[in-house]
Order: C-alpha cells, then structure tokens, then sequence
C-alpha cells in the first residue's frame, strides 16, 4: 500500500509540474468533431482525408484535431464546446445530428468560427456546408441503365432523411434519360454502418433478380456482396474497388479536403466568413472514381455527362419530371431549386417503392 | 438456383454466428456463470480472426485465431469473477466494454482492407442431392462447425459424465463442491469454451457473413445471442431453432420490404425482437419445464469453504 | 501460485473505502504503462483523465449532465436487481419515458403553461413505467424470462422512436430532417445555475432519488421486502410477501426512473426529441448500478465516476492525441479493477506462493 501512496504523490506532483508547462505553439487549431471512428471506412474517415489534406497543406501554420465516436445528442454539445474552449479558432462538426449542438456552442463563442456539415441552421459564426452528391448519383443511374439487362437496379438506402431520398430521384432520373422503362428498388436497411445487414439486403435484391447495386450506407459490404455474385455495384464515399475490383463501375468519393483546404486559407487570411456552401463536381468536394468494368461507349458517355454536370449546362433535376404518382413536379427546361432538393420528401415516377412518411 | 435456395443460403449466413456463440454462452451459463460480455468476445474474436487471416495469408489460420482471441479474452471475465468471485454481470459488460475498444485499436490498420474468404467445402456425393445438397452440402467449414456443436454440446451436456458433473455445478455449486467436483476448474472451461465459441462466431462474421474489418462490426449480435440461450431455455437444440427462427425473420423482412407491402420498414425490422418474444412466452407457459432447465445457481457466486 | 479466498465474518469497513483507492491507484499504475507503451506521456495522460474535468466548473456541469441519467437509471434498477427481478432494458424504457414525455411539447406546441413541464415529467416516468409493465406482465402471468423481453424491447422502442421522429412527430419547419419540433422554453427543465454552465434538474432528480431509495431500502418495510424477496423467495412468502407483486414493483419502480431520465435528457439536455437520445445509457447504468454494490448512495458515487471516464477520454483525446479506442480500454481497465478491489471487502485474499499441497484442496 505504501508504494501506491508514494506512486500517487510523486504522480501528482508530476501533474502539476505539467500544467504549467502545457500550452505553447501560436499555430492557428482547426478542429473536428466525427460521429463515427476516423478509421471507420466510411463518412468519418472521408472527412479525416480532408483533415490530413488540411495538415499537410499548411503543416507549419495549422495544428488539428479531432474527437472521434461523439454520440449526437447533450455529447455533442459537450465536445464541441470543449474544442472552443481549447484554443480551437476554427471548428467543422461534420454530421447532420451535431445541429442544435453547433448553433448553441455558436452562439456562446462568438469568436470562434464554425462551420457545420449538412444542416440548416445558421449564424453570424456559424456557417454550413454540403456536397452536391445527387450530381454524381446522375451519372450512377445512366450507367445503370446502360449496363443492367433487366431494366433496374436496386438502391440499398438506409434513413428517409432528404439526402437519400435526393440520391434515390437523381439515380432515377439519370437512369431514365436513358432507359424510359428503367425501375429502381429501394430497400431499407435503418442503418448506417452494419456490414452484415447490409450484405444480407444486398443479396435479398439480388435474389429478386436485380442486376445492379447502388448503396447509401458506409461499409463496402454491399460491393462485397456484387463481386462474389458476379453482378455490378457502385460504391459510396470512398473508392471501394478493393473490394469489388470486377464489380465497382465507379463510386462516388467524398473529397471534402479541397472545401476544408479553401476554408481555411481564409481563416488564415483573415476573409472567413459565415457562408451557406453547397458545391459539387465543379468545385471538387465530391469525384467520380475511375470508370471500370464497362464498355468504351458507355465510360464516354458517363465522362460526358461528368463534364456537362461540370460545366452548367446539364442540371440532373431538369424537367420534364413527374412525382411518383404522375402528377407533374417539373415543367420541360424547369430546373430545381435547391430548397426544394434539401428538403425533398417525395419520389419522382419510376421509383418502385413506397416512400416512408 | 431457385429464389428459395437463394434465401436459405441468406438465412444460414445470418444464423450461423448467432447459434455458434449461443451455445458457447449455454455452455458457460448451465456451469452456472452468467457472462454478459458475448458482445466483446466475439468483436474480439472477429479481429483476431481478420488479423490471422491477413498475417498468414489462410482463412483457416484465421478461424483458429478468432478461436484463441475469444478464448483468451474470456480468461480475463474468468480470472474475474471466478478467482477473485467479481460481479459476473458488471464484469460481463465492462468485459464488451474493453472489447469493443480494444478490437478497434488492434484492428485499425485493417480498416478498408480486403479480407480473405473462408472457401466452400462440397461434400462428395450429399452436394449432389436436389435442392438440398448444394444449400446444406456446399457450405465453409465454419457451418459444418456449427452443426457439429449442435450435435456435440447436446451429447456432452446430456449424455457424458463430464456434462453431468457441469450441470450438477450449474445447479448448486456447493453440492458438487460437496461431492468432490472441481467447481472452479470445471468452470473455468466453460468459460473459456464459450469465449472460444464467440470468438469463432466473430471469425464466421470476417471471414464468410463479410469478409472484411470495420470497427462495431458485429453490430449487437453478441446481445442477441445472450437473449438466445435464455429463449432456449438452455437447451442445444432450441438455440438451434431460436437462431433460425431469429435469422430468417431477419432476411424474410427484407423480402417482404422488396414486395412492397407499405408497411414501414421500421416496423418490419422489429420483427425478430417481436417474434422471439412471442415465441418465448407461448413456450415458457408450463412453469415446470422451464424451472428443471435454468441454472439454479446461474450468477451466484462460488467461493469453496476451507 | 494460487489465490485463496476467505469470507470476512462481516463487511470489512476499512476495505470498503480502501479498495476504491487501492483500484484508483492500480488503474493509474497500469494506465501508465499502457500510455507509456502507446509513446503518449503518461502523467498527462491520467491529468487528462482525472484531474482536468474536475477543475473548470463548465466541465462539473458536464459531468452533472452526463451522470444524471446514469444514477437515477442505476438506482432504480439497483432496486429491481435486489429484488431479484432482472430488467435490462432500462435503454428502450429510457426512450419511451422519452417520448411520452415529449407528447405535449410537440403534440400540443401551442399550450403555454407552468403545468406542462410537471406533466411532462410525470408522462416520462408513465411512459418508462408502462414499458417496463410488459415484461413485468409476461413475467409474473406467463412465466416468461424477463431479461430476454426487457432486452428485446430496447430494440423495439428504438425502432419506434425512430419510425415516430421520421414520420408524424417530425418538425413541419424541419425541411423534412428527422427532428422534432424545438420544445418551447417552459418545456425545457431549468439549469441548476444558469451563470457558470448547463447543468440542470436531472441531476437534482438523481440526487434526491438515491437519497429516496437508500432511505426506504434501509428503513422502511419495502425495503425490508424488496431484500427479502430478493435474497430468499421462500422465507418472503412464508412472511406474507407476494413475489408477484414485488415482479411488478422492481419493473414499474425502475421502469419509471428509467422514463424519468429519458425525459430529463430530452428537455433538459437536447430540447427536441431526435432518433439519437442516447448513447447506451441504460446499458451502462447497469454497471454504474453493481460498481455502486447496488447501494444507491454507492450508485451516486460510480455514476460520477463513470461520467468522470467519459469526460477525460474526450479530455485525452485532445491534449494527449490518443484515439477514442484507447480511451475505451483505458475505460475497460479502471471497470476491472474497481470491481476486482471489491473483493477485498467480503473476503481475505491469501496468495499462495507454494505448490498445492497433495489431496484434495
């Protein structure tokens, strides 16, 4: 007993000796709050790349870090506010959950800037940011009904939040620009991140018969799933061509650095301001993989169509396009408005499926 | 292939990793410990097996890692709560606790790697039977395991000596002490036997269900299968049945999501709890059956008078 | 090498306060080591963990906030364990005491009263108390184990919740995101001490619950009943205690305070009901629930404790750049050995350096 007494006292000695000493560096912290591991092979790790681009960028200028598996709800706030009071001048909470979280730390620390992934909420610090996914997804459903023999593919999806169902109209839309006849099967698996679920829904479609496989979830399962079945997939947020190096036609991968790259530079510059971001393949937040697995006319016409999105000229959401049940959402040449698009809670026609209320 | 063999393959898939831990943890539980920490065990055993896998380049190294990593993983619940006779409940759980973040630490440079599949096994002149041979006959290693310790638990608990002694332990432990039964040694395999079942129900999980390393991967499955041995009221072959039943309501629902019946899919993916419970209750009515089969001194602790 | 054990003839009240040192300071030894071995500084790595969250008052509120669900979930179900009834689902009781909590801030936006908060609490612990009333049911009148139901039954109030948020209880203002509507300020429980951070009733709730509850386990015939019951079924009923009743008083009483957490949280802490209340509450307030010995004054103490962990690993995270994973074993490694220091409480501990003797031991 006596020696953990002694090992306690020197210990705390020790501790504070520390303290004191702590804290030094006048490098500029920009932070980072994750909802899932930054190992986790997903939306997470995506984010991380851009924090390492970040690093790198200005390795002698920039300190980061991160706080990782911070549930959404009161740890949120918690964590958010512990990276504010740590000297933190910059701070990106990358998940849709972190929102009232965000706005409130925000609001208690007026000179620390925040940006916030995907929400809606704002504030004179406090800005948001998003990747215009459903243009990738454009390109996924014309190379699905390029490659599927049956006239469909199936789209394994996990929340009904408005992002998926974006995805779920763009991927139809894109499809239908090529194959009138094309129907897409939404199967929902109420998860982000189980592997085995959303392998066993991966190979419930293709039982059914499909022949393509989209996915809105995280792990490479799915992909998996395709390869050993012999049939195509495409992969979500990351390259998944490990995984499915016969089966990946493309994927759309998550390439927030550049956005995170720009924003802090202006930090840096002294020109951060509270801004409403929502860019796409122009600006780089989100790349096409390499087109793999398919013939030569139809990788052409995916960079065409990549290029079109690119250049302004072709918006996925151009009408004529009628909701699921017929009746017109559209008229020709109309083009979507973003509001509408971030808040989407309806199916266009050619979704086979029931939209969940 | 006819949609019906496709989806018996699917529910095998599903099933298999649940019945195998399950009868690791029924083992565990008629020696009368109760240990909560399935969950940790088997993540556990999933990394290990993923990691063998990788390092020597063969699925079935991998299978006898995930084997080891379970089984010595739960040395530390047995060191625990039989040697110095802790809270079996509280160590259970911080035991999936410190497994949990321990697989993610070991298996961090595994993430988005891709894993080695466990091959498929035909058995000669049975996989060439109609319908059932390539479902039942064509199928890894791991399966056959699982049939097999179907079969073999069920001898052992009930047909063996060294069964009779593990369940006479289970229930009242100071009569076996009485009689000269080695409680404590008795009881340390059978812990070690269920940590070596879950850690091969986590190889099954990265080497055949997905054959890849995510951190959670196992995603709750180690809880349902504690839920199983309690269903079965501790009886092999009803953690059989229960983890089928479990297993292919779980696929069924995704089926029926894809016929579009309109029912929320939240709804139908509450259908495995909902059924297990309702099967629970129509089977434990007889008051009496249930009662000769649960551990009497499931638990409790054991410490021998000296 | 052997470890004998011996029963103490009483509880040891020297080692009841020794051991938690003895397990503190075996943790910093080990936790040390594994810093050590990791090439991250150890002594910064346990000031992380222990002493930084204690030394700012915003991160006292935090940890008041992070512990007040997990003592008034533990002490309930300290209750119902003594009562020999085994709930685990405390986690999907949590979620429902959510959402019937929140029935009148979102369903009835537009009532503006000082009643709606009280009754909102009052529905939360309603809700907690029905959810925990099934498996209580099927255990006292079908007979059937309850740990399965009560643990199936978190799924499903998950799933609930979830299909609730998504659908009729989602934010019309909301662009169609899975939220509730934001609760209106007299929906929301007040902050202890508004000036120095955000801590609010919860805690106090927790804290005069475990008082409560020691109070009556010590010195009321409940009490009395509950250990009875719990300790021998048979000398209970020969005593005139019906153990049915007492099935349905462990699940409704922890069912309740499961409930009551799960509307604490939601008003006090997020303020709206969204698909992720909780991250594993109930869960762990089982083991903040055996830490404590299943003493409700105990629980008090191993939910701060718990709540402590949590603090510092995110603490660690930052100043010591470790990942969340090792904060978790760090977690794992202090768990075992407050429970393993525990012994020395109930037994004599003689290790035996010698070979067995021959014959039987």
């Amino acid at each position: 007993m006596k020696n953990f007494a002694l090992a306690l006292a020197a210990s705390a000695a020790a501790v504070i000796g520390f303290s004191s000493a702590a804290q030094a560096a006048d490098k500029t912290k920009v932070c980072y709050v994750y909802v899932g591991s930054h190992t986790d092979g997903g939306y997470s790790q995506a984010h991380d790349l851009g924090r390492q681009q970040v690093q790198k960028e200005f390795a002698d200028k920039v300190e980061t870090s991160y706080l990782e598996n911070v549930p959404e709800g009161p740890d949120a706030e918690r964590a958010i506010e512990r990276l504010a009071r740590s000297g933190c001048s910059l701070i990106f909470s990358t998940s849709f959950g972190f929102m009232d979280a965000t706005v409130k730390v925000a609001a208690k620390f007026p000179k620390v800037h925040f940006e916030h992934a995907t929400g809606y909420k704002t504030g004179p610090n406090l800005g948001t940011y998003n990747s215009r996914f459903y243009e990738g997804r454009y390109i996924l459903g014309q190379i699905a009904a390029k490659t599927s023999k049956n006239h469909g593919a199936a789209y394994i999806a996990s929340f009904p939040i408005p992002e998926v169902v974006m995805g779920i109209n763009s991927f139809t839309q894109g499809a239908r620009s090529i194959d009138p006849s094309f129907k897409l099967k939404v199967i929902w698996v109420n998860t982000w991140f189980d592997p085995g679920k959303e392998a066993d829904a991966a190979k419930a479609m293709l039982d059914q018969g499909v022949d393509v496989l989209t996915q809105h979830t995280d792990t490479t399962a799915p992909m998996q799933v395709a390869e050993e079945r012999g049939v195509h997939a495409f992969g979500q947020a990351s390259d998944m061509i490990a995984a499915g190096p016969k089966a990946q036609l493309t994927a759309i991968v998550d390439t927030w650095g550049n956005y995170y790259v720009k924003r802090v530079k202006a930090q840096l510059d002294g020109t951060w301001k509270a801004e409403q971001t929502w860019d796409g393949l122009k600006e780089g937040v989100l790349a096409m993989a390499p087109y793999t697995n398919m013939p030569d006319d139809v990788k052409k016409m995916a960079e065409e169509t990549e290029a079109k999105i690119k250049s302004g000229e072709l918006h996925p959401f151009t009408g004529p396009i009628n909701k699921q049940d017929g009746t017109p959402w559209l008229k020709a040449g109309e083009k979507a408005d973003d509001g509408t698009l971030l808040g989407m809670n309806f199916y266009i026609e050619g979704v086979d499926d029931k939209l969940p209320k | 292939m006819t949609i019906f063999e496709a989806i018996l393959l699917t529910v095998i898939t599903a099933s298999t990793p649940l019945v195998i831990a399950a009868l690791g943890e029924l083992v565990t539980e008629r020696s009368g410990v109760l240990n909560l920490g399935v969950e940790g065990m088997m993540i556990m055993g999933a990394v290990a097996a993923f990691a063998g896998a990788q390092i020597f380049g063969s699925a079935y190294v991998g299978i006898l890692c995930g084997i080891l990593g379970g089984a010595i993983f739960s040395l530390l619940f047995a060191f625990l709560t039989l040697t110095l006779v802790a809270n079996q409940v509280a160590t259970g759980l911080a035991l999936t606790l410190l497994g949990l973040g321990a697989s993610g630490m070991i298996g961090e440079s595994y993430v988005s790697i891709p894993g080695i599949r466990l091959g498929a096994i035909a058995i000669p002149l049975l996989s060439d039977i109609p319908v059932l041979g390539p479902v039942l006959f064509r199928q890894d290693l791991i399966f056959y395991l699982s049939i097999a310790l179907v079969l073999g638990v069920n001898w052992f608990l009930f047909r063996s000596r060294a069964g009779l002694k593990l369940r006479a332990i289970g229930d009242s432990h100071s009569s076996a002490h009485a009689l000269g039964i080695k409680v404590i040694r008795t009881r340390y395999l059978a812990v070690m036997f269920g940590g070596a079942c879950s850690g091969l129900a986590g190889a099954q999980l990265s080497l055949v269900y997905t054959p890849q390393w995510v951190e959670n991967m196992s995603a709750g499955r180690g809880w349902i299968t504690l839920a199983l041995v309690v269903f079965a009221s501790w009886r092999p072959w009803r953690v059989f049945a229960g983890g089928y039943l479990f297993g292919a309501v779980t696929i069924l629902q995704l089926h029926a999501q894809a016929f579009g019946l309109g029912i929320p899919s939240q709804f139908l993916s509450m259908l495995p709890y909902a059924a297990t419970i309702v099967v629970l209750v129509i089977i434990s009515h007889n008051r009496r059956t249930t009662l000769i089969n649960t551990p009497a001194s499931l638990g409790k602790a054991f410490v021998p008078e000296r | 090498m052997r470890i004998e054990l011996q029963k103490r003839a009483a509880v040891s009240p020297l080692f009841s306060l020794v051991s938690p040192l003895l397990a503190l300071a075996l943790t910093l030894v080990f936790g040390a080591i594994m810093f050590a071995i990791l090439g991250k500084d150890p002594v910064a790595a346990m000031y992380a963990f222990f002493l930084e969250p204690l030394l700012e008052t915003w991160s006292l509120h935090e940890l008041a906030i992070k512990a007040a669900p997990l003592i008034l979930m533990g002490v309930g179900l300290a209750v119902c364990y003594r009562s020999n009834n085994w709930n685990i689902g405390a986690e999907g009781q949590f979620t429902i005491g959510a959402i019937t909590g929140s029935y009148l801030p979102i369903v009835f936006y537009d009532w503006h009263s000082p009643l709606v908060l009280p009754l909102m609490l009052l529905l939360g612990a309603l809700g907690g108390a029905l959810f925990a009333a099934i498996p209580a049911l099927l255990k006292a009148h079908f007979n059937t184990n309850e740990i399965l139901t009560s643990l199936m039954l978190v799924y499903i109030a998950q799933l609930f919740l979830d299909w609730l948020i998504r659908g009729a209880w989602r934010d019309p203002k909301g662009f169609n995101f899975p939220v509730s509507r934001d609760f209106a300020p007299e929906a929301i429980l007040p902050a202890i001490w508004e000036e120095s951070g955000r801590a609010h009733w919860a805690f106090i709730f927790a804290i005069v619950a475990a008082v409560l509850c020691w109070f009556m386990m010590r010195y009321t015939l409940k009490g009395f009943e509950i250990t009875v019951l719990g300790q021998a079924e048979r000398a209970g009923r020969f005593a005139g205690f019906s153990s049915k009743r007492m099935i349905w008083f462990g699940f409704l009483f922890s069912g309740a305070l499961a409930g009551l957490a799960g509307i604490g949280e939601v008003s006090g802490s997020i303020n709206h009901l969204q698909p992720a209340i909780s991250p594993g509450y109930g869960f762990t307030a089982i083991i903040v629930a055996f830490l404590g010995r299943l003493n409700p004054l105990g629980i008090v103490a191993s939910g701060l404790v718990l709540g402590l962990t949590y603090l510092g690993g995110e603490a660690a995270q930052l100043s010591i750049g470790v990942s969340d994973k090792v904060t978790r074993v760090f977690q794992g490694l202090l768990l075992f050995f407050v429970l393993s220091c525990d012994t020395l409480i109930y037994y004599k501990v003689r290790i035996v350096w010698a070979r067995m003797r021959g014959g039987v031991a």
